[in-house]
């Protein structure tokens, strides 16, 4: 199917054969990460600019590496030591960006909707690199991409995705994508980190690490932010860990032998996953930052590469 | 952007199945003949009909020669010079899985037109290695060069109008073995 979108801002409103295109483009460009010259002239005088307003290693390094090695220019602004840092509002900082013509705005922020909000505003294409707790598509997508690699299809299959689902733009962009290709999602976590009515968006729901991951071909874990816990919604690091820690001995009890490890990193070693279970043969976690690039390049490559996709 | 296609009816059959054949067999020939044999040849096809002609080539040259020749795959999409031009562009990735350093790489397309197809798939194969040398065969030459871009083995030189279209159509992609010109329903 043919790319005709300006943003990519959700997996939310992605029809499930746009999601599919994505992902065979990504799948088709991860060739050149095995090239000597890891270099094609695709977006030969294009700019990205990535716009962070959060912290973030693997996001903006894998646009950069996939904006270099398509040929754009990339050019790097995090919020801290900017004029944002003096005061300026977001979509002042945003506006002066365009000023200088780029064609593609990569952008995370603490707050969900700043890059739709950015997309009705400025003209040069968006891509939501995170949005508070709202979405993350470019990750969901590398996760199908690891997915469908590993297992060779997508309809059929069942994830159980498991920690703070409450607070995860991962794990909602990972729902919609998931749900839209046929496969069947549990979410599993303490009752005060699973959203009330999370089931509308048409997933199961356990409180029990040791139900949610029985027979799934895929198990991801999520990341427990430190700032959960003064918050009051976990009792403690250790209490979690000891329920929702994946171990070795609780993954050889209950889950599948060819089950699939995830995590969107970064990890918190020992506390949602053990070191064994992390490095561990069942883990996909590298593999997951590899297609990363890939399917970045993949994106900027649809919504820069042509200018005959706008309406 | 996106201009409706216009529809094409077929004006005349320019190679049936046995003359597509036996302009194969020729190139084949012509192949081992300017490099001397099959040492160090390597095929890769353009996507997607080059693809298909590089397989069948190969498999001539086998049964001339008995040498087995790899044969890749080349996707261009990457490194067109019209991106902006064609609309939603789609890339189906490039195979070519043996490496094309220090070798004699024959290039295969099915119709050269303008040659601006092939002067992308020059940049593309150059970043993958370094050939000893490149060659271009192809089945149909239509003329109406845009580059200096020269063919070393032609099944078919064809002049047409700008207007027409050539359809080159294999057994394997659409059920049959011919070529034929096609010119607008509207003309």
């Amino acid at each position: 199917m043919a790319w005709t979108r300006k943003d990519l801002l959700t997996m939310r409103e992605l029809e499930p054969a746009e999601i599919v295109t994505l992902v065979d483009t990504a799948d088709s460009l991860q060739e050149i990460a095995t090239r000597d010259i890891k270099k094609v002239p695709a977006l030969r005088g294009k700019t990205v600019v990535n716009l962070f307003y959060e912290a973030s290693t693997r996001t903006r390094t894998s646009f950069e590496i996939a904006g270099k090695w398509l040929s754009a220019d990339v050019i790097n602004f995090s919020a801290s030591g900017s004029s944002a840092a003096k005061g300026e509002s977001f979509l002042d900082t945003a506006k002066n960006i365009e000023a200088m013509s780029p064609d593609v705005v990569v952008v995370r922020h603490s707050s969900a909707g700043a890059a739709e909000l950015l997309a009705r505003e400025l003209k040069c294409s968006i891509v939501n690199a995170g949005d508070g707790a709202h979405e993350h598509p470019t990750q969901a997508l590398l996760d199908l991409l690891t997915i469908r690699e590993k297992k060779g299809h997508f309809e059929g299959l069942s994830v159980a995705i498991v920690g703070d689902i409450a607070h995860s733009r991962v794990a909602r962009s990972n729902i919609h994508g998931m749900r839209k290709l046929g496969m069947t999602v549990t979410v599993a976590g303490p009752p005060t980190l699973i959203p009330p009515f999370i089931h509308e968006l048409g997933v199961k729901v356990s409180y029990r690490l040791e139900e949610a991951i029985r027979d799934v071909d895929v198990i991801m874990m999520l990341r427990v932010q430190h700032e959960r816990m003064s918050g009051g919604l976990i009792p403690s690091v250790r209490e979690y860990s000891r329920y929702w820690g994946l171990t070795l001995d609780k993954l050889r009890a209950h889950a599948r032998p060819d089950v699939l490890i995830m995590h969107p990193g970064p990890v918190n070693r020992g506390v949602e996953l053990s070191p064994e279970v992390a490095d561990g043969p069942y883990s996909v976690i590298l593999d997951q930052v590899t297609k990363g690039v890939a399917v970045r390049m993949g994106v900027l490559f649809l919504l820069a590469g042509s200018k005959g996709a706008e309406a | 952007m996106n201009r409706p296609a216009p529809r094409f009816r077929e004006k005349a059959q320019v190679l049936d199945e046995a003359a597509l054949d036996r302009a194969l067999t020729r190139i084949a020939h012509e192949i081992l003949e300017k490099n001397g044999g099959a040492a160090d040849l390597t095929f890769v096809g353009l996507r997607t009909r080059g693809i298909t002609l590089a397989q069948r080539l190969a498999a001539k040259i086998a049964r001339i020669d008995g040498s087995e020749l790899p044969v890749g795959t080349l996707d261009i999409t990457l490194y067109r010079d019209d991106l902006d031009m064609r609309g939603a562009p789609v890339v189906r990735g490039t195979d070519i899985p043996f490496p094309i350093k220090g070798k004699t790489v024959v290039l295969v397309d099915d119709v050269l037109f303008t040659g601006r197809t092939i002067r992308a798939a020059l940049d593309a194969l150059i970043d993958l290695g370094r050939p000893r040398m490149i060659q271009l065969a192809i089945l149909v030459d239509r003329g109406h060069r845009e580059l200096p871009i020269r063919p070393d083995y032609i099944g078919k030189n064809l002049p047409t109008s700008r207007r027409e279209s050539v359809s080159v159509r294999l057994r394997e992609h659409d059920g049959e073995d011919r070529v034929v010109i096609e010119e607008p329903e509207d003309a």
